[in-house]
This record gives C-alpha cells, structure tokens and sequence, in this order.
C-alpha cells in the first residue's frame, strides 16, 4: 500500500471537519439566540474531535515525526484539501444553516461507508463519527425546514442561500488520485455512487422546507484540489496565526 | 451490557480508579461512565485504555491527566491509551450511576426510540429531575456540554439537562 495516498486520502476528509469546525467556532457567542450559539460551537467541537482522530493518525501514517497540530496549522493554503462549501462564510443565519445542512448529509452517506472501511482505524472513527453526524444532521435539516416554511423574509433569504450553496454541491462527489486508489483497495468510500441519494434527500427536505430546489448546471469546484476560494486565506490567517506568531506554543 | 461485563479491569486497581470522576459531571466516576476498557497492572505499569463519549470531548484530556495523578501518590505510573473502537454507548453508564446522575439533576438517557421520539418533540418522554412530571419539553437539542440537551419541565418550570442517548 501507497502511504502517500492514504495519507492524502485522510487529509480530504479532515480536512473538510477542520474547515467547517473553524467557522462554526467563528460564530462561538455570536449566535442570535443562547441556544442556537451553543448548538453551533457543539457541532464545531464533534467535527473538531473528529479531525484530532484523523490527524493523528495521518501523522502516524506520514511518519515523519509530525504532530496533529503541525497537519492542523502549518500548512499552506494549496496543501488543504477541502471542498469548498465548507469555507463559504457566515453570511447569515440561513446561510450558516444551509451550508451545514448540504454538507452534513454528505458526510453522513461518507461516514456510513467509512465504517465498513478496510482500515481499521478510519472505521473506528467512522463508526464514533455516524452518531454525531446523524444529530448534526438532524439539526442543521430543521433549521432549514423552519426558515424555509417561515415568514416571507426568512424563505427569500433561505433560498438566497441554497440557490449560492448549490454551486459547491457538485464538487463533494469528485475523486482525487488518492481517492480512487484507495476506494480500489477497499479503503476509501466512493462518493459518486451516493450522489444520487444525496440528491433524492436534499431534494426532499428542500420541497417540505418551501423551497425552490436549484436547476443551475454551474458548479464550482476546485477545493479539492487546493485550489480555494477567496475566503480560505482570511480563515487560514486566524486559524495559524497564534502557531505562525509563537512557533510552538502550547495551552 | 455493563461495565463489569465489558472491560477488564484488575480488581485491585478499582478504588483508585473510582477516585476519579468526570470533570463536568463530577458526581460520576470514570468507572460509573464506563470509560475505561481496561485497566492491567503489569511490571508495575499501570495500562490504561479510555474510550471518549464524544469524539471532542475535552474532558477525556482531563480524566487521563486525573488518573496519572491519582497513580502516581502511590508511586506507580500510568499509560493512557485513547481507543475509539467499540465506539462508547450510554449503555456502559452503570445503573449506580445513572442513579447518582439523577439526584445531581440529569435526566437518564431513554432507551434509543425512546430518544428518538423525544428529541423530535414527538412524545413527551423525559422525566424533570426536580418534580418527577413527564410534562417536559425539549428547549434545545444541545446543551452545556455534547452529551447533554436542555429540557424544562412545563409542571414545576425547572429547566434542566437530559443526558442524550448514544449507541
């Protein structure tokens, strides 16, 4: 087995918690309410937890001495991997819930078949992760239903929201390199063949929410790739800057 | 399925071990969580396995912090080891335990449907821990901590915190 590329593997999918984790935690005491502020730092620290689990052990894989942390801060914008739905910005409410919503089922459909993965680590955290997940999902899926189905002004900007989230959908089912060799040793989760269910149940929620379901045919893609959009280097800057001001500092 | 039942634990290590509880809700001790997998004594190191009850948690820092320092007053060391597999359920939570969780002002998880049904705001389910009225209703799926979600009772008005079921 290529190490490289199970460690590339691991990145693509951490990489999309470590992302999503930073802006929700961006919106730690900035929720509109008590309850939906915590609700969104609980979802950043499952998803955070989550990324710790795979850094380490894609250090372990790397073998290079390198900790979680370094995987975590310091690298450069290109070596990330994640989509790039999950560095949209916390434009609003809706947005945040949207976005969420897109992404986590997703990753639900992900972290089922990771759970059956060859590997056993990647399983293991898969198998913790699906519990998560699923109550995130859950969350993030009522919201839209409720802003959807709300007043006029709560559904024009909810669909405001998916119509500029739905762009970014395209690009979670893309496969790397690295993805496709580990999905042809039994590792790696092939994405494409879930796309049509994660369509049929966004679609779904999208209907009961009130909401139009997007017919755009632009995607835009390139994350996954390294290639990001204007809003990762802002993120990256407060995500590193206390390693990148104090190398090595602990807390 | 219990703890006992589960884990391997060397009997002579257990009153050390319910010496230390979980930082956040410090009436249970890390065998009541039923976070520790196993717990072997050999060649005077004390191995220990940890199972975290959510991936983030960060009080599973603390507790292996918690169980060095409770092994080393007797001059032994410890070696903590997080493991994720078998992933940890509310079901290795001991009944002592979910007793003692109660009295401090937990509600005790339900069974899985049971849960389901709750958290959805389909049935009112979940018991106030101050007047014992299932006349509750669930305030917000996430409390203040990730195991936890907020209910208030709609008889007595105490809000409280319901402890979610995992499996």
């Amino acid at each position: 087995m290529n190490n490289k590329d199970l460690y590339n593997y691991i990145l693509g999918i951490a990489d999309n918690s470590l992302i999503l984790g930073q802006r929700l935690g961006e919106l730690c005491g900035h929720g509109p309410t008590l309850e939906t502020d915590i609700a969104g730092t609980n979802i950043s620290l499952d998803l955070i937890g989550q990324t710790r689990s795979y850094y380490q052990y894609a250090a372990k894989i790397q073998g290079e001495g390198k900790s979680e942390d370094d995987i975590a801060f310091l690298r450069l914008e290109r070596d990330y991997k994640n989509v790039l739905l999950v560095e949209q910005p916390n434009t609003h409410f809706g947005y945040v819930m949207g976005r969420q919503y897109l992404f986590d089922v997703y990753h639900l459909l992900l972290m089922q078949g990771l759970a059956n993965s060859a590997d056993e680590t990647l399983a293991a955290i898969a198998k913790k992760g699906i519990k998560e997940v699923s109550y995130h999902k859950r969350f993030s899926g009522d919201w839209v239903k409720r802003l959807g189905d709300g007043t006029e002004e709560s559904n024009e900007k909810m669909q405001e929201a998916i119509d500029d989230l739905w762009t970014y959908t395209d690009e979670l089912f893309d496969l790397t390199e690295s993805d496709e060799k580990m999905i042809s040793e039994g590792i790696g989760v092939d994405a494409s063949a879930f796309k049509n269910q994660y369509y049929d149940e966004v679609t779904a929620l999208l209907k009961e929410a009130n909401l139009q379901v997007p017919e755009g045919k632009y995607f835009i893609r390139g994350g996954k790739k390294g290639v990001h959009s204007e809003h990762m280097g802002y993120l990256l800057a407060d995500l590193q800057y206390m390693q990148r001001t104090y190398p090595n500092m602990e807390w | 399925m219990t703890q006992a039942q589960t884990a391997h634990i060397d009997p002579h290590l257990i009153p050390t071990l319910e010496e230390v509880s979980d930082p956040e809700i410090p009436v249970l001790t890390v065998l009541d969580l039923g976070v520790i997998r196993e717990a072997v004594e050999q060649n005077g190191l004390i191995k220990i396995k940890l199972t975290p009850t959510y991936s983030g948690c960060p009080a599973m820092d603390v507790i292996g912090d918690d169980l060095t320092a409770a092994f080393a007053k007797q001059g032994k060391k410890v070696e903590v080891d997080l493991v994720l597999a078998p992933a940890w359920s509310t079901d290795w939570i001991s009944e002592k335990g979910l007793r003692k969780m109660e009295e401090y002002g937990i509600a005790r998880p339900l069974k899985e449907s049971a849960d389901k049904e709750a958290l959805l705001g389909n049935k009112k389910l979940v018991k106030c821990t101050n007047c014992g009225s299932t006349n509750t209703h669930l305030v917000s799926q996430f409390g203040s901590t990730a195991c936890k979600a907020l209910f208030q009772c709609d008889d007595c008005q105490e809000p409280f915190d319901y402890f979610k079921c995992l499996k």
